[in-house]
């Protein structure tokens, strides 16, 4: 009798400890609020100093990139206080579209997520490119793979390496949840089509878990960004063209997509100087280069929401 | 002047006993609003996939596929609903037997050993964060059923047996708890019957505590039921109803971690997840519910 009572009281401080939490969010993002507003002040009173708060959540693809860069900007701006979390790229769309948020990282764009009105109202800056590659266990000695040879993999039509040139061997897939940013671009440009989740296909969250069945699984296949790649798994070419930054920046390898910070309306004051920085030199060959991504100073094409591609 | 003291002082205690049982009250006022609009949150959130989405019942309880991004989306919970009970109810199988036993021979057999070094040791084990667990899992089980089993290790007996250990402290500490509360006068008569201790034990001990180890065992499952993060990490999540139990499977908390984050508030596939978050949390008040019911009985 006392066990579980002490248990549900256990667990109802928990559930307060989470509303509290919650609270908490909502407390720094009216916080945030009042810092856009010191900071809008700020500027008509012509002085230079930055002050207030930036709140950014969304895509953990792109989070180590947003963190070290605001740790920097902070370092330039000591009154500046700016907050990194995760959740993911639909929790960064519905909260800067919420307001909760100032900026939503995403790793897709708002268009492919919300629904047309709110996405409308959301501001795109695209301040870095994440390529993504096939990659298999270096026991399946392939080092190239056609479009068509991956579509019929991922959709479970050749379930053993050797009708893909490989040994005998029966293929595993590690795939990323569906609702995935990165599962979403690779599907989008490098397969050209949805697929289903097969029985027996293994899908885990993190890339680096992703990486760590491929690594150990016989036959496994999956997919990486650039950044995760290493001597422990075969990086594929795809049809032939081999995933580096220059081939990404050409417009040759086409398994890429720009990472997204979203704000509400155009930003200004310190969103918008925190914005500025994101994208400038400084930024842009350091943090970006160093944390694995491509800058996206440096693409030669651009593409928009509809896949089409521009020089 | 010592009357005035003696009054001074009862003023105090008057203060005293006034903030104590409004602090008290407060608390206990805040939990009940947390509680109760937590339920309602979850709750509306779940039933709006019906209300709103016009997903009928059998569609989710009855269906098997799970094609959230398909044309047209399909949500067939089932496969998880199996994976989780399956999972849970494996786990307190490895469990049971184990944490029994161990309470026994600490309350029973070895009692100044077990007090002193092993319940406390087994107690360690409920503080391990579950992110470690799911990457031991991950590092060494998986790998070991790989090589022993066909199939690639994931999957649901990969996912039962980290949550066996998980839930190892809760099952052992309750069914020590129970053992150590028998009264001493029923294994002495026992005893005094001419009894050897295996006898006392199998017919006298083990019948008398069953409905509190009971307890533990359905709390155990509980918490097996509830975890995500191991889980998720062990099991696979290929949302399907798995032909062995080491093929890729899913259970209900895997499958809402896995997207939660990475859907939009208000869209179709995360009201889906929230009705699974309801499934969950009525699941937990049913064991609870049987909780009661088995200490009634054993109170009895």
């Amino acid at each position: 009798m006392k066990k579980s009572l002490m248990l549900v009281m256990a667990l109802i401080l928990t559930f307060t400890l989470a509303a509290c939490g919650q609270a908490n969010k909502t407390n720094t993002s009216a916080g945030n609020d009042a810092g856009a507003n010191s900071s809008a002040n700020g500027e008509k009173e012509k002085t230079t100093e930055l002050s207030g708060s930036i709140l950014a959540v969304g895509s953990s693809a792109l989070q180590p990139l947003v963190d070290q860069a605001s740790k920097s900007f902070m370092d330039k701006n000591p009154k500046v206080s700016i907050q990194v979390q995760g959740g993911g790229s639909g929790t960064g769309l519905t909260q800067v579209s919420g307001g909760q948020a100032d900026i939503g990282n995403s790793d897709v764009f708002a268009e492919e997520k919300l629904e047309a009105g709110p996405a409308g109202e959301l501001v795109d800056h695209q301040v870095a490119v994440v390529a993504m590659a096939a990659v298999v266990n270096p026991d399946v000695n392939i080092d190239n793979l056609t479009k068509d040879q991956l579509v019929q993999i991922f959709t479970g039509k050749i379930t053993n390496w050797k009708d893909a040139g490989g040994p005998d061997q029966v293929i595993q897939i590690v795939n990323r949840p569906s609702s995935s940013g990165t599962r979403a671009t690779f599907e989008k440009y490098a397969l050209g089509t949805k697929t289903d989740d097969l029985a027996g296909a293994i899908q885990e969250d993190s890339s680096g878990n992703v990486k760590k069945l491929v690594k150990e699984t016989p036959g496994a296949i999956g997919y990486l960004a650039l950044s995760y790649l290493d001597d422990s798994v075969t990086t594929l070419k795809y049809e032939g063209v081999e995933a580096t930054e220059e081939n990404v920046a050409n417009g040759t390898y086409p398994v890429w997509a720009y990472e997204h910070m979203y704000t509400k309306g155009e930003p200004n004051g310190l969103v918008k100087a925190f914005l500025d920085y994101m994208v400038s030199e400084e930024v842009q060959n350091g943090d970006v280069v160093e944390l694995g991504y491509i800058p996206a100073s440096k693409m030669q094409v651009k593409r928009d929401v509809d896949g089409n591609i521009t020089k | 002047m010592a009357q005035s003291r003696e009054k001074r002082k009862l003023k105090q205690h008057i203060i005293e006993e006034w903030t104590g049982k409004v602090f008290t009250s407060l608390c206990i006022v805040l939990l009940v609003v947390t509680i109760f609009s937590l339920v309602y949150f979850v709750a509306t959130k779940g039933f709006s996939s019906f209300i709103k989405d016009g997903i009928s019942l059998g569609e989710i309880f009855g269906g098997i596929k799970w094609k959230p991004e398909g044309e047209p989306p399909l949500f067939g919970a089932l496969p998880f609903i199996i994976g989780s009970f399956s999972t849970s109810i494996l786990a307190a199988v490895i469990a049971a037997p184990l944490s029994i036993s161990a309470a026994l021979f600490m309350v029973e057999i070895m009692p100044k050993l077990g007090r002193k070094y092993l319940q406390p040791a087994i107690e360690l084990l409920a503080g391990i964060p579950s992110v470690v667990y799911g990457f031991v899992g991950l590092s060494v089980i998986v790998p070991f059923y790989r090589d022993i089993f066909p199939g690639q290790g994931l999957g649901i007996a990969a996912g039962a047996s980290v949550l066996s250990i998980m839930i190892l402290p809760t099952m052992t500490s309750i069914a020590t708890d129970a053992l150590a509360a028998l009264p001493p006068g029923l294994k002495e008569g026992s005893y005094a019957l001419g009894a050897t201790r295996w006898q006392t034990l199998a017919r006298t001990v083990i019948p008398t505590t069953l409905p509190a180890l009971m307890t533990g065992v359905v709390l155990g499952m509980a918490r097996a039921f509830g975890e995500a993060l191991a889980v998720q990490m062990v099991i696979g999540n290929a949302p399907h109803i798995p032909k062995s139990l080491f093929e890729s499977a899913s259970t209900l908390t895997s499958a809402i971690t896995l997207s939660m984050g990475n859907t939009v508030m208000g869209s179709v596939q995360n009201n889906v997840l929230w009705t699974l978050a309801l499934i969950l949390m009525l699941m937990t008040f049913i064991f609870v519910f049987i909780v009661r019911f088995l200490e009634r009985r054993a109170n009895r």
